[in-house]
C-alpha cells in the first residue's frame, strides 16, 4: 500500500475533527449553554490547552510532567498582576497590598503595568524558566519516574512560595477581584462570551501548531527521542535539545491557559497551581490518549465536565471514580479512550475473513 | 585524497577497577574489511563502546588527525563514527523510512525540522536500495524480520554519512543466505570506508575478513590475515575448546540430518 493515500486520509480526518471542533466550541456551545455554563466551559479549555502541551511532552516526548501547575501559574499570575495594576489605575496600588502590604508597589511588579510587557511575559516567563529547566534536568539525563517526581516537586515548592508571600502576591487568597481585562469590563457579559471565544481560538490555534509539529521530522525525532533516546545520541543528536524544546513548548501552552484562565475564572491561587491540579492536568490526557492529538484537549475537558457535574451532586464520590477511572485508564488502555477505536477497528480486521472465505467453517 | 584510518592507541576501559579493555592498540584503513573477534566477555563490545564514547576510556582513539575520547557521544557521531547494536536498536514506532530519515538528519537546521518531509531524500532512497528494503519503505521498523532490522541499522549508518563503520555481531541470528548477503553489503559499503565487525561467526569471518583481530581478556591476542591468525598458536589455544566442540555439534547435525 502507498503512503500517500493514507496520508491524505490521515490530514482529513484531522481536517474534519478541526471542523467539528470549531463548530462545537465558536457555534453550538455560544447557542445552547447559558452565559454561566459557557464560562465554565471556558475554564474547561484552559485545562485543555494545559492537556495539549502535555500530550506533546508526554504523549510524544516521554515526559511525565507531574509539574505544569507551575507554567500554568507563572503564566497566570503575570496576567493576574497586570489586571491588578490595571484596575488600580496609572500609579495607583492593588487593594490587597493596601491592606496586607507596606501600601507601596514592589519594583518586580512595575514592569506589569505595561499591556506589551504583560502578553510577551505570559509567554516567555514560562517558557524561560522551562529552557532552563529542562536544560538541567535533561543534560543530566534525568527522565521517567526521576523526571515526574522532580517536576512534582517544583510544584509543590512553587505553590509554597506563593503561599508565603501574602503581601506582594496575595499568599493564600491568591490575587481576585478583577475588574477589567485590557480595558474591557468583566462584569459585561458580552465581554465575558469574548473571552470564552478567546479561550477557544487559542485552544484550535495551539492545536494546529501541535499538528504541524506531529507531522513534522522534529516529531518523528520527538517519539524516536522518546522510544530510545540512547540510540538518538549515535545518530549525533542531542536529546535533552529534543526534549527540551518540546517541554518549553508545553510550559508556553501552559502559561497562555493560565493567562485566560484569570480573567474567565476570577482568581488565581496557589490552590490552583500546585500539586493537585498538576494531576488532575495528567488524569484528562491520560484519559483521552496522550498520544493523539485531539485525545488531550477532549479528556481534559471531558474530565473537568465531570468533576463539575458529579461533584455538585455526590462531592465525596467523584474523587473515587476520577481515580478509579485513572488506574483503569493506565492499567488496560494505556492509549486511553482514543485507542478503543483502533482497537475494535484491528478486531473487525482480524475477523471478516471467515465471512470471505464462505465455505470456512465459522470460528 | 587520502584514505581515512582509525587509530587507537594503549585504549584502556575500566569498569570499577577491572580492565574490560586493557591496552589495545589498533589500526584499521578504509577498504580493509576487519573482523574483530574473541570469546565471550573478551572487551569487544566495549572495545566499541569506548572509541563511541559511551565507556570512559584512557589512552587515544585517533579518527585521522582527530582525537575521539574525550568528546561526547552525538560529537563523535557527527565526525562520522556510526555504530550498531548487539540487539538491534531501531525506532519501531516509525517507519523504516522514518528511521533512515532520522538517521540523516543531524545536520539539519530548525526550519526544516520545523516541516513535514515533502519528498524522499535522495540519500535515504539510495540506502533502502542498498540494504534491499525499498519495498518495506513505509512499514513500521518494528515488524520488519530480525535480519532486517540489521540491514535497516547498516542504511542508518550510510545515510548518516559514516566513515567508520562499527558493527556489533551483525550477523547473529541470521539464516546462512541472509548472512551472505550482508557479507556482500559489507563488502560494497565498506570500499570507501572504515569498516569494523564485531563477530563470533567463524565462517563468516573466513568468507568475508580481510583482516582480524583477535581479543582475550581485554587484550589483543593476535592480528593478520585469516590465515596468519588461525596458524596462531595463543589464538588456538583459546578458540581450540571452543572450535573442537563447534565441530563435534556440526559432525552430530550433519548425521541427523541424513
Ligand atoms: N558496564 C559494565 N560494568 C562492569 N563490567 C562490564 C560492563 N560492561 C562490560 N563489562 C565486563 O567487561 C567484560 C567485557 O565485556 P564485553 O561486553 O565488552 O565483551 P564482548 O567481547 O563484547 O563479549 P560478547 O561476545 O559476549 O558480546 C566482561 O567481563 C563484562 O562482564
Ligand atoms: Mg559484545
Amino acid at each position: 500500500m502507498s503512503a500517500i493515500p493514507a496520508r491524505l486520509k490521515g490530514n482529513t480526518g484531522v481536517l474534519l475533527g478541526f471542523v467539528v471542533g470549531a463548530l462545537a466550541l465558536l457555534v453550538l456551545a455560544p447557542a445552547v449553554l447559558s452565559d454561566f455554563r459557557l464560562s465554565l466551559l471556558g475554564r474547561f479549555v484552559c485545562y485543555a490547552i494545559v492537556a495539549v502541551g502535555i500530550g506533546l511532552a508526554w504523549g510524544r516526548g516521554g515526559m511525565l510532567t507531574l509539574g505544569q501547575g507551575v507554567f500554568f501559574g507563572l503564566g497566570a499570575y503575570v496576567m493576574a498582576m497586570h489586571m491588578k495594576l490595571d484596575d488600580a489605575g496609572p500609579g495607583g496600588v492593588p487593594d490587597f497590598m493596601q491592606l496586607y502590604g507596606s501600601g507601596e508597589v514592589p519594583g518586580w511588579w512595575e514592569p506589569f503595568r505595561s499591556p506589551v510587557v504583560t502578553l510577551v511575559s505570559v509567554i516567555a516567563i514560562p517558557a524561560l524558566v522551562a529552557l532552563v529547566l529542562g536544560t538541567a534536568i535533561f543534560r543530566r539525563r534525568v527522565r521517567g519516574a526521576y523526571f515526574a517526581i522532580l517536576s512534582q516537586a517544583l510544584a509543590a515548592a512553587f505553590a509554597i512560595l506563593l503561599i508565603g508571600q501574602q503581601a506582594t502576591i496575595g499568599g493564600t487568597n491568591g490575587l481576585n477581584g478583577f475588574r477589567s481585562f485590557f480595558g474591557f469590563n468583566l462584569f459585561d457579559p458580552v465581554n465575558k462570551r469574548m473571552l470564552f471565544y478567546l479561550a477557544a481560538v487559542t485552544l484550535l490555534v495551539v492545536l494546529l501548531i501541535v499538528w504541524q509539529l506531529y507531522r513534522s521530522r522534529y516529531g518523528e525525532l520527538l517519539v524516536a527521542v522518546r522510544d530510545q533516546e540512547e540510540r538518538v545520541r549515535f545518530l549525533g543528536y542531542d536529546p535533552a535539545t529534543v526534549k527540551t524544546v518540546a517541554y518549553v513548548l508545553a510550559a508556553a501552552m501552559a502559561g497562555v491557559a493560565g493567562a485566560l484562565f484569570v480573567p474567565i475564572v476570577g482568581i488565581i491561587s496557589p490552590a490552583n497551581v500546585g500539586v493537585v491540579p498538576s494531576i488532575a492536568f495528567l488524569i484528562g490526557v491520560a484519559i483521552g490518549g496522550r498520544t493523539t492529538l485531539f485525545g488531550p484537549a477532549l479528556g481534559a475537558i471531558a474530565v473537568a465536565w465531570a468533576q463539575t457535574t458529579f461533584s455538585e451532586s455526590f462531592p465525596s464520590f467523584w474523587t473515587y471514580f476520577q481515580g478509579a477511572l485513572f488506574v483503569f485508564v493506565v492499567a488496560f488502555l494505556p492509549g486511553g479512550l482514543a485507542s478503543v477505536g483502533g482497537l475494535l477497528r484491528r478486531r473487525k480486521a482480524i475477523e471478516p475473513a471467515p465471512v470471505v472465505a464462505k465455505e470456512g467453517a465459522p470460528a | 585524497m587520502n584514505a581515512d584510518y582509525l587509530e587507537l592507541s594503549d585504549v584502556r576501559v575500566s569498569f570499577d577497577g577491572f580492565l574490560a579493555v586493557d591496552g589495545v592498540s589498533m589500526t584499521v584503513l578504509q577498504g580493509d574489511l576487519r573482523f574483530l573477534i574473541g570469546p565471550n566477555g573478551a572487551g569487544k563490545t566495549t572495545l566499541v563502546d569506548a572509541i563511541t564514547g559511551l565507556a570512559p576510556a584512557t589512552g587515544s582513539v585517533r579518527f585521522g588527525r582527530t582525537e575521539l575520547l574525550g568528546r561526547k557521544v552525538h560529537r563523535i557521531a557527527r565526525l562520522g563514527i556510526g555504530r550498531t547494536f548487539q540487539t538491534a536498536s531501531v525506532f519501531e514506532e516509525l517507519t523504516v523510512l522514518q528511521n533512515l530519515d532520522i538517521a540523516a538528519g543531524a545536520g539539519r537546521g530548525p526550519l526544516t525540522l520545523l516541516r513535514a518531509r515533502s519528498a524522499v531524500p535522495d540519500a535515504v532512497a539510495e540506502a533502502l536500495e542498498t540494504v534491499g528494503l525499498s519495498a518495506r519503505r513505509d512499514e513500521k521498523a518494528g515488524v520488519l524480520a530480525h535480519g532486517q532490522k540489521q540491514w535497516l541499522e547498516i542504511g542508518m549508518l550510510l545515510v548518516q554519512n559514516s566513515r567508520v563503520l562499527l558493527l556489533d555481531e551483525p550477523v547473529a541470528g541470521m539464516s546462512g543466505e541472509e548472512r551472505e548477503q550482508t557479507g556482500e553489503l559489507l563488502r560494497r559499503v565498506g570500499a570507501e570506508r572504515t569498516v569494523v565487525v564485531v563477530e563470533h561467526d567463524m565462517d563468516f569471518m573466513r568468507t568475508f575478513a580481510d583482516s582480524v583481530t583477535v581479543l582475550h581478556a581485554g587484550k589483543v591476542l593476535s592480528e593478520g590475515t585469516v590465515a596468519q591468525v588461525q596458524a596462531d598458536e595463543g589464538v588456538q589455544e583459546v578458540y581450540l575448546g571452543e572450535a573442537a566442540t563447534r565441530k563435534a555439534l556440526a559432525a552430530v547435525a550433519e548425521q541427523e540430518g541424513e
